[in-house]
Parts: C-alpha cells; sequence; structure tokens
C-alpha cells in the first residue's frame, strides 16, 4: 500500500535517470522486522515512518482522515495505525493479527517492514516475519518497560539468526522525555539480551505518535546524542557475506527441453561457481565439473549467492529435485537423525512418534519426532520436559527422517538448515523449525543387507508376507474376527501370527497409556514389529482400535505395496455400545475411563480400507470368510513370483 | 540482469528478480497443473519475462490464461494477441458465456457486478474447466492494504474461497504447495516488488507494454473527478456530454469503463519513472473498483477475485 519510491533528493531534471537509477540499485534492500507486545504502537510506528519520510500519497492520507475520523483512536488526530491494519476483522479489534509486509524506500536504501503481531498467541507469525528479516526493531513502552513479550520476542530474533536489534523505547512523551527512565530500561534489557546471544543493540528513544526521533533527533531528548530511528535503519550494514562460503545450490528442477540440454536450476544458497569447478552431488557423493552457467542473458562467466541460475555439467551424473551440489573440497555432512529446535504452529499439538513431512530447501522427506527432549519456557529460558509441543511452544527435538540428507546447520546456511513441518493429512504447515547437528548414531549405524531376504523366508512357507490390518471401535468384533481368520488360515497349513491391542499392551506397550501421544507411540511400535513378522514371511494380522488415520498411512508405508490391507471393522457406535463386550462403555459414560474411543476420543474412519466388514449384516465367520477370500484374490496365498 | 557483469553483490532488482525466478520453479516442481493469468497490463508483463528467464531455455512449461470481460482496451487486446504469437505459449481465453448472455456490462450493472460476474465467476470457471491446480498471479503486496498479508503461495478452498485464518505460514523461502485434490493455489511472484520496481524493470530489460501507460492524446469524458476514455461506442454518454481530447496515460489497465486516466506528458518509461518520483497520488486511485466501501478488495478476495 504505501508507495515504495525513493525520495526525490538525489534526482533534478538536469540528473541523468540511469545514473540516478544505478545508484539506486547499489544501495541495497534492508529487511525488519518489528515486534513488541499489544499497544507499544508497533503499527503507529511503521505508519509513522511512512508519513515522516512523505511516503504517503496524497489519496491514501485523505483516505486516512475520513478512516481516523471514523474508526480511529486518537479522536479528530490522524490515527497513523490504521494505515497500516490491513483486514476488517483486526480493525474491529483494534489488533495487528498476520505478518503484514510494508515498503519504503528513501534515497539511502530500499526497506520491506515485516509488521509483526504482539500477542502471545500469535507467535508463528513473529518467526515467520523473522525468518527473512536482517534486522530486528523491538518496540517497548516507556511506561511498562521490558515485558513477557519482549523477551519472548527477543528470544525468538535470536533463535532466528537476526543478530542486529535496535530498542525503540516509545511513548517517551508520556515519561516526561525523562533520560533515567530510558536508561533503565536499557539496562534491563542489555541484561536479558546478552544470556540469548544478542550483543548489537541499539537503543533509541522514540515517541511514535509525535514523531520524535523517528526521522530526525528530537529537540525535547536533546540528552540523547545517537541516531534517530530511520537514520540508522539507512546506515546499519546489511548482515551476511555468504559470497565467501563454500559453493552451495539446492537443485529445484531439472531443465531438459530435449535430448541435447540437462541444466540443474536452483538458487545459490552460499558461495560462488564457475565454469570449470569441480562440485559434490550430495546425497549420492558423485562429481562432476561445471561446463556452463546458463541464464536468458547469455552464460555467466561467475554466479553468486542469491542468484538463480541453470547449471550444465560436463558429466552425465543422476541428479533430481532435492539433491544439494556443493563445492568438490567443502561438502555438507550427510544424515538422517539431527537435534533441531521445532517451533509449533499449529492448534493440534505436536506428537512425539507421528510422522509429519518435513520440507528443507527444495527436499521433501518423511520425519518423525522422537523424543521431544524439553520445552524453552521463553521467559525464564528453562529446560521444562514435554511430550507433545502445543500452539507457540518451542521444543528442543530429535528428528528421524525417512531418508538421508545434505543439510548444514542452521547457523551456518538459513536455506540448508530451515525446515517446515506439514500435516501428512491436511496438508497445513503446522511447524518450522532449525537443524542443529546430525546425531552420531545416524552416521554410525548403517542398514545391514541380509543374504537371506524376505523373499527366500516367504518362499519357504510357500504365501507371502502381508499384514491384515484391522481397525474399528472397541466392540465391534476385531479380536473375534482376526481369530477366526487365524484358525481358518492355520487350519490350511498357513504360517501366521495374531497381533491382539489388549494383549500387546500387557507386554512390549505395558508403559504406554491412552493419551493422543500414547496412541501413537502404540501404533508405532506395532507397526514395526508387523513389519518385521511380515519381512519373515508371517501372514501378520493386527487387531487394534488404531483410532487416527494419520498412525494407519504410517504403518501401511511402513510395508511393501500390495502387502498391507487395512480391514475395516465398521460399527455404528450405538451398536457397539449395547454390545459393550467389557463394559468399558459403561465405564467411559460413568467418566471412570478417560480418552475411550467414541466417547471423549475421536475415532477416524478409514477412507479407501481394501475391505469393509458391515457387522450388522455379517455374522463374525461369515467376515472371517470374506477376508480369507480377499487374501486369496490378492494372490498372498502362493509363493511370491 | 545483464550478464556481462559478474556483480560482487546483486542489486536490489537483481535480488527481486532472482526470488520470483525461485517461486516460479517451484510452483512448476510441484504442482500438476499450473497456469499464468495474463491481464495484459505492466505486472503480467513483467512477470511473463521472469518466467521466460525461469526456465530458459526451455519455454515456461504451462500456458497462458486471459479472463476477459469483453471490455478491455483495444489496444489491451492487441498487445495479448502480439505477446501469443512472439512468445510461442499457449494462450487461452475465457469469457464467461452466461455473464455475456445476460449481458452483463460495467455500464450498466456497475463494476461490483461486472466484476464479480465477467473477472472472478469467470476465472473460477476457468480454472474449474481446465482443472489448473496453481495459478501465477501479478498482484504485488505495495499495491492495497490487504495485499500486504497476502502469502506469496495462497491456498484457496475448492470453492476457491480464501479463509485469511488458514493462510499457511511461510517462512524463508520454504513454499508449502501441498494440497488435496480440487483444492487449489494462487501464486504471486511479484509480491514483493513494488510499482516503481516494476517500471524499474521495465526500463532495464525494454519489454513491451500496452501504449496507453504513455502520454497521448485521447477522446475522455469526466466523471465524478475521474476521466473515463471513449475507447468504442460501447460508452453511453449522458446528454450533453462530450467526449474532449486531452493529453493523458493510465497507470493501471482495466475494463476501460472502470478505469480512470490521469493528465500526463510522460511519453516514454523513463518519463514515467520521472514522473513516479514527484508523484503525490497513489497507483489504484485510478481503480473505481476498491472505492467500493471500506475493505472491499477484501470482501472481493473472500469470494475468489486475485
Amino acid at each position: 500500500m504505501a508507495p515504495a519510491t525513493p525520495g526525490t533528493g538525489g534526482l533534478t531534471a538536469a540528473t541523468d535517470l540511469d545514473e540516478y537509477l544505478e545508484r539506486l540499485g547499489r544501495k541495497g534492500l534492508l529487511r525488519f522486522i518489528t515486534c513488541g507486545s499489544v499497544d507499544d504502537g508497533k503499527s503507529t510506528l511503521i505508519g509513522r515512518l511512512l508519513y515522516e519520510s512523505q511516503l504517503i500519497y496524497e489519496d491514501q492520507l485523505a483516505a486516512l482522515e475520513a478512516d481516523s475520523r471514523k474508526v480511529g483512536t486518537r479522536g479528530e488526530e490522524i490515527d497513523f495505525a490504521l494505515l497500516v491494519d490491513g483486514l476488517s476483522a483486526e480493525r474491529e479489534q483494534g489488533i495487528t493479527i498476520d505478518v503484514a509486509y510494508r515498503f519504503f524506500a528513501t534515497d539511502r536504501r530500499k526497506f520491506i517492514v515485516a509488521d509483526t503481531p504482539g500477542h502471545e498467541q500469535y507467535t508463528r507469525n513473529m518467526v515467520t516475519g523473522a525468518s527473512t528479516a536482517d534486522l530486528a526493531v523491538i518496540l517497548v513502552d516507556a511506561r511498562k518497560g521490558v515485558l513477557v513479550q519482549t523477551r519472548r520476542h527477543s528470544y525468538l530474533v535470536s533463535l532466528l539468526g537476526i543478530r542486529r536489534v535496535v530498542l525503540a523505547i516509545n511513548k517517551m512523551d508520556l515519561v516526561g522525555h525523562d533520560e533515567a527512565t530510558f536508561r533503565a530500561i536499557e539496562a534491563d534489557y542489555r541484561a536479558f539480551a546478552a544470556r540469548i546471544g544478542l550483543t548489537e543493540i541499539v537503543a533509541i528513544p522514540v515517541s511514535a505518535v509525535h514523531g520524535d526521533n523517528i526521522i530526525a533527533r528530537s529537540a525535547a531528548m536533546s540528552w540523547y546524542e545517537g541516531p534517530a530511528l530511520l537514520e540508522h535503519l539507512e546506515a546499519v550494514p546489511v548482515d551476511g557475506d555468504d559470497r565467501h562460503q563454500p559453493f552451495r545450490m539446492p537443485v529445484q528442477w531439472v531443465n531438459r527441453p530435449n535430448q541435447d540440454f540437462r541444466g540443474f536450476a536452483g538458487q545459490v544458497a552460499s558461495g560462488t561457481v564457475r565454469p570449470g569447478d569441480r562440485l559434490r552431488v550430495l546425497p549420492s557423493g558423485r562429481d562432476s565439473t561445471v561446463l556452463r552457467i546458463v541464464t536468458a542473458d547469455g552464460d555467466l562467466p561467475c554466479a553468486i549467492v542469491g542468484q538463480s541460475v541453470t547449471i550444465v555439467l560436463a558429466t552425465e551424473v543422476d541428479i533430481s529435485r532435492g539433491d544439494v551440489l556443493t563445492a568438490y573440497d567443502a561438502p555438507l555432512e550427510v544424515a538422517n537423525q539431527f537435534e533441531a529446535t521445532v517451533v509449533w504452529m499449529h492448534e493440534s499439538p505436536l506428537l512425539q512418534g507421528r510422522q509429519y513431512l518435513l520440507k528443507s530447501a527444495t527436499r521433501t522427506v518423511s520425519a518423525t519426532v522422537a523424543p521431544i527432549k524439553y520445552k524453552v519456557n521463553v521467559n525464564t529460558l528453562d529446560h521444562v520436559p514435554a511430550e507433545r509441543l502445543e500452539l507457540n511452544d518451542i521444543g528442543i527435538c530429535e528428528l528421524e527422517f525417512d531418508r538421508p540428507v545434505a543439510f548444514a546447520p542452521y547457523a551456518e546456511n538459513r536455506t540448508l538448515g530451515g525446515f517446515i513441518l506439514i500435516d501428512r493429512l491436511t496438508n497445513d504447515t503446522v511447524g518450522a523449525g532449525l537443524l542443529h547437528f546430525a546425531l552420531r548414531r545416524s552416521q554410525n549405524i548403517h542398514w545391514q543387507a541380509l543374504d537371506v531376504d524376505r523373499r527366500v523366508r516367504a518362499a519357504q512357507k510357500h504365501q507371502r508376507g502381508c499384514v491384515l490390518w484391522l481397525t474399528g471401535l472397541s466392540g465391534a468384533g476385531k479380536s473375534t474376527i482376526a481369530n477366526l481368520i487365524d484358525k481358518r488360515l492355520v487350519a490350511e497349513g498357513r504360517h501366521t501370527y495374531l497381533l491382539d491391542g489388549d494383549n500387546v499392551r500387557h507386554g512390549l506397550n505395558k508403559d504406554l497409556g491412552f493419551t493422543d501421544q500414547d496412541r501413537v507411540e502404540n501404533i508405532r511400535r506395532v507397526a514395526e514389529v508387523a513389519k518385521l513378522m511380515a519381512d519373515a514371511g508371517l501372514i501378520t494380522l493386527v487387531s487394534f482400535i488404531s483410532p487416527f488415520r494419520s498412525e494407519r498411512r504410517m504403518a501401511r508405508e511402513l510395508m511393501v505395496a500390495g502387502e498391507f490391507l487395512e480391514v475395516w471393522v465398521d460399527v455404528p457406535l450405538a451398536v457397539a455400545e449395547a454390545r459393550d463386550p467389557k463394559g468399558l462403555y459403561r465405564k467411559a459414560r460413568r467418566g471412570e475411563l478417560s480418552n475411550f474411543t467414541g466417547i471423549d476420543s475421536p475415532y477416524e474412519s478409514p477412507e479407501a480400507p481394501e475391505i469393509r466388514i458391515d457387522t450388522t449384516v455379517l455374522a463374525p465367520d461369515q467376515a472371517a470368510e470374506q477376508i480369507v477370500e480377499a487374501l486369496r484374490q490378492a494372490g498372498l496365498l502362493a509363493p511370491p513370483p | 540482469m545483464s550478464a556481462e557483469t559478474s556483480p560482487s553483490r546483486l542489486s536490489h532488482l537483481q535480488r527481486l528478480e532472482a526470488e520470483s525466478i525461485h517461486i516460479l520453479r517451484e510452483v512448476v516442481a510441484e504442482c500438476g497443473r499450473p497456469v499464468m493469468l495474463y491481464s495484459i497490463g505492466k505486472d503480467s508483463a513483467v512477470m511473463l519475462r521472469l518466467a521466460q528467464k525461469a526456465f530458459h531455455p526451455a519455454p515456461p512449461p504451462f500456458p497462458l490464461l486471459h479472463v476477459d470481460t469483453t471490455w478491455k482496451f483495444r489496444a489491451m487486446y492487441a498487445l495479448r494477441d502480439q505477446v501469443a504469437r512472439e512468445s510461442g505459449m499457449k494462450l487461452i481465453v475465457h469469457v464467461n458465456q452466461e455473464g455475456l448472455a445476460q449481458g452483463i456490462s460495467p455500464v450498466t450493472h456497475g463494476s461490483q457486478v461486472h466484476t464479480d460476474v465477467m473477472k472472478t465467476q469467470g476465472l473460477k470457471q476457468a480454472l474449474d474447466l481446465h482443472g489448473f491446480d496453481a495459478a501465477f498471479g501479478g498482484a504485488r503486496r505495495d499495491e492495497e492494504k490487504s495485499r500486504a498479508k497476502e502469502r506469496v503461495f495462497s491456498f484457496r478452498s475448492a470453492a476457491h474461497r480464501w479463509d485469511p485464518k488458514r493462510q499457511r505460514p511461510e517462512l524463508w523461502s520454504l513454499y508449502n504447495a501441498r494440497k488435496l485434490r480440487g483444492e487449489s493455489l494462487r501464486v504471486f511472484p511479484l509480491s514483493n516488488w513494488t510499482e516503481f520496481d516494476v517500471w524499474q524493470y521495465i526500463h532495464l530489460e525494454q519489454i513491451s507494454i500496452v501504449p496507453l501507460y504513455f502520454a497521448a492524446e485521447r477522446p475522455v469524458v469526466e466523471r465524478a473527478g475521474t476521466l473515463v476514455m471513449v475507447d468504442d461506442d460501447r460508452l453511453p454518454l449522458a446528454p450533453g456530454e462530450r467526449p474532449v481530447m486531452r493529453r493523458v496515460r493510465f497507470r493501471t489497465l482495466g475494463c476501460y469503463p472502470l478505469t480512470g486516466a490521469i493528465e500526463s506528458d510522460a511519453a516514454t518509461v523513463p518519463d514515467i519513472l520521472r514522473e513516479m518520483l514527484l508523484s503525490r497520488n497513489s497507483e489504484r486511485q485510478g481503480r473505481l473498483i476498491d472505492h467500493d466501501g471500506a475493505g472491499s478488495m477484501e470482501q472481493k478476495k473472500l469470494e475468489g477475485y486475485f
């Protein structure tokens, strides 16, 4: 909304336009975030920055004056916050509820500001804004000093690798422009900041409402000798010169328009590359030499960090999206287990043991959190034990990927160390995180290839190892049916095993309860056991309520395609409750059992089971017969091909 | 953008260009059927140039889609057809035939109904008809308040609704392009560009744009302080109203009866850049559509307008 037309100071009718634009281009871009608590005056500060640098057009000013009279909070005066509060919902609530990006420019620099909200529950937005920022402006109300949220935001700023901070102590007019107040808050803040590794702090006393020390130094605070806010933002060096780091480029897309051209497109994440450079491809470890750096504007003699290019190699190497090209003599580490910080951004909590999709650079993998080491109390920086992460929690976790990837610690490279977590069912972005280091065990444990493989084991038994996964409400008849199937198969001379929910909970899983967290772990262990049994060539029957789609999917993905049959033993809740063979529904209704599936814990029905058994129509014996027939149809009762 | 120099540090525009190319490639790598919305304006022109750069030496691996309201300036149709010929890309032109049959026009139904039926509904029809799962648009965050909060990858429900509460957090340059069948993405590669950046890029790259952006003598009528160009004989004139020749140009282009001209002498791109450095009116002022009421752009977005 704010026009980002640069100021006109450098341009006169006589100036050559191209020369002027060229000079402007060299000045670079500063991306910064503003953060602080509710009512610290962030929106007012940004509105004031735009207004004072004369970056608000006349028609916008007219609209602003009209809006100020209608919904403003400052009577007849202009309410600058209205300039930046975009969505109607937040105008009504009088708070900013999402990240908004603002653009402005002066003769010295172009700026992109992420305006991030102060409400505690919106930490995810603040992390979002901070992820692309070079500098943070942290606002503090001079009357209130450093608050809980100030600490939280500062911690996040430091976590996301922003080193430069402006502490803008606002509303100085309301404390009589008092220097002692300013100094006390500054000292308080510096003490906290030092503990979290923030050292490059510039404190500025301002009054956003009146414009003091925003553009020019204020006469009301002659005791302050530092720069005004905008002066400082124009002069501060932009962070990070990654040109001298080793070359890294995640491959984004393989460009193959015809037989004669094969290029690897991507954006350089660090360093420099030239034709003739020897590169290593990770995780495969193969190597080749750069032949050309192709762009639509002609081949380049050199590409640097930040550029989007297409690299052609001298030899044919198998490379696909997600691989990383690196300098030959400075490759990245490759691993599949990590220690990482996770910021949880969704209303449904992060559960240990559940699989999420993880996207880092151009690669998406399956990742499991196991275990959460601790949560960080961002106010005290204390470590708190945790089994799950709720919305806005920050946890230090161990992550396990389903395959090895090339990575860099976040502190070294944001692109190769930052990641987002995606829910496998809803596709929502549910978390974000930073990889710190690879766990040593992942480097040392290699998959042991065995000479007697699963095919040999199955052939010996004249069948194929597989998993029949029976899911359904308690009392649906899963165990009864599984038992009948087991008996039929054994009678036919088949080799089987039955894993029953109740029985497994007496042994392997006796340490687990019935919280969502424990249910996920319960299923994970059973799925892993079932997988081993299927590998051994056994027809493995699993009879578990297994209420969550996500875990059933995880189990399915562990198995070989075609050797996992999901059987939904379907029964209406009312029927199961009427049967109540173990008296559990009555107990749950009386409140003596909590987290009981169907009563106070959800059952997520299968969406595409291989077999659905309607137990209101089929007797258990008929059901068993139908399932054995399905096994036969699927070719699982014959030796492997 | 020049290939001769190997910069030691990227300029502001080089950073923006590299970021946009990254976004375009992410969509092609992760989505099944992308399409680029081509509205013939200056932003579309820049977006198309970026797409050509992103996939060079291959042509952009998606078609262009123009949702035609049938009320664009004649000069716009001329440029559109020229661009389709020169780019070698497939151009799909979609007109909401139901709206056309009902005789919906900006003149008789006003901007709100016309935009909803011909643009918003027309766009949804076209996306459904071709099964596109991602559509590139040229919108920028600096254009309007509600757009300042728009994601680069904007998630839309199967009914094309934009739910401000369900937008995904976007961190670093990591975009989540996953969606269920029927859901789609609107992707804005120019999110971080400003109007000035767009003009500067057009200047540097010498991109062809509709001549209406340049000042010339044109027949206009003045209505409620807005100069409306009489582009053909479909614009009914009030009794006594007579088009007069004025030296005008357009800062944005849409349906001609809904787009206001400004008086200007800027006849070249450098003239426009100079004019902007001194201008005191914002870009969307010439768009009658934004003045329908407080939060009107936000309302249109909820309904599926770009």
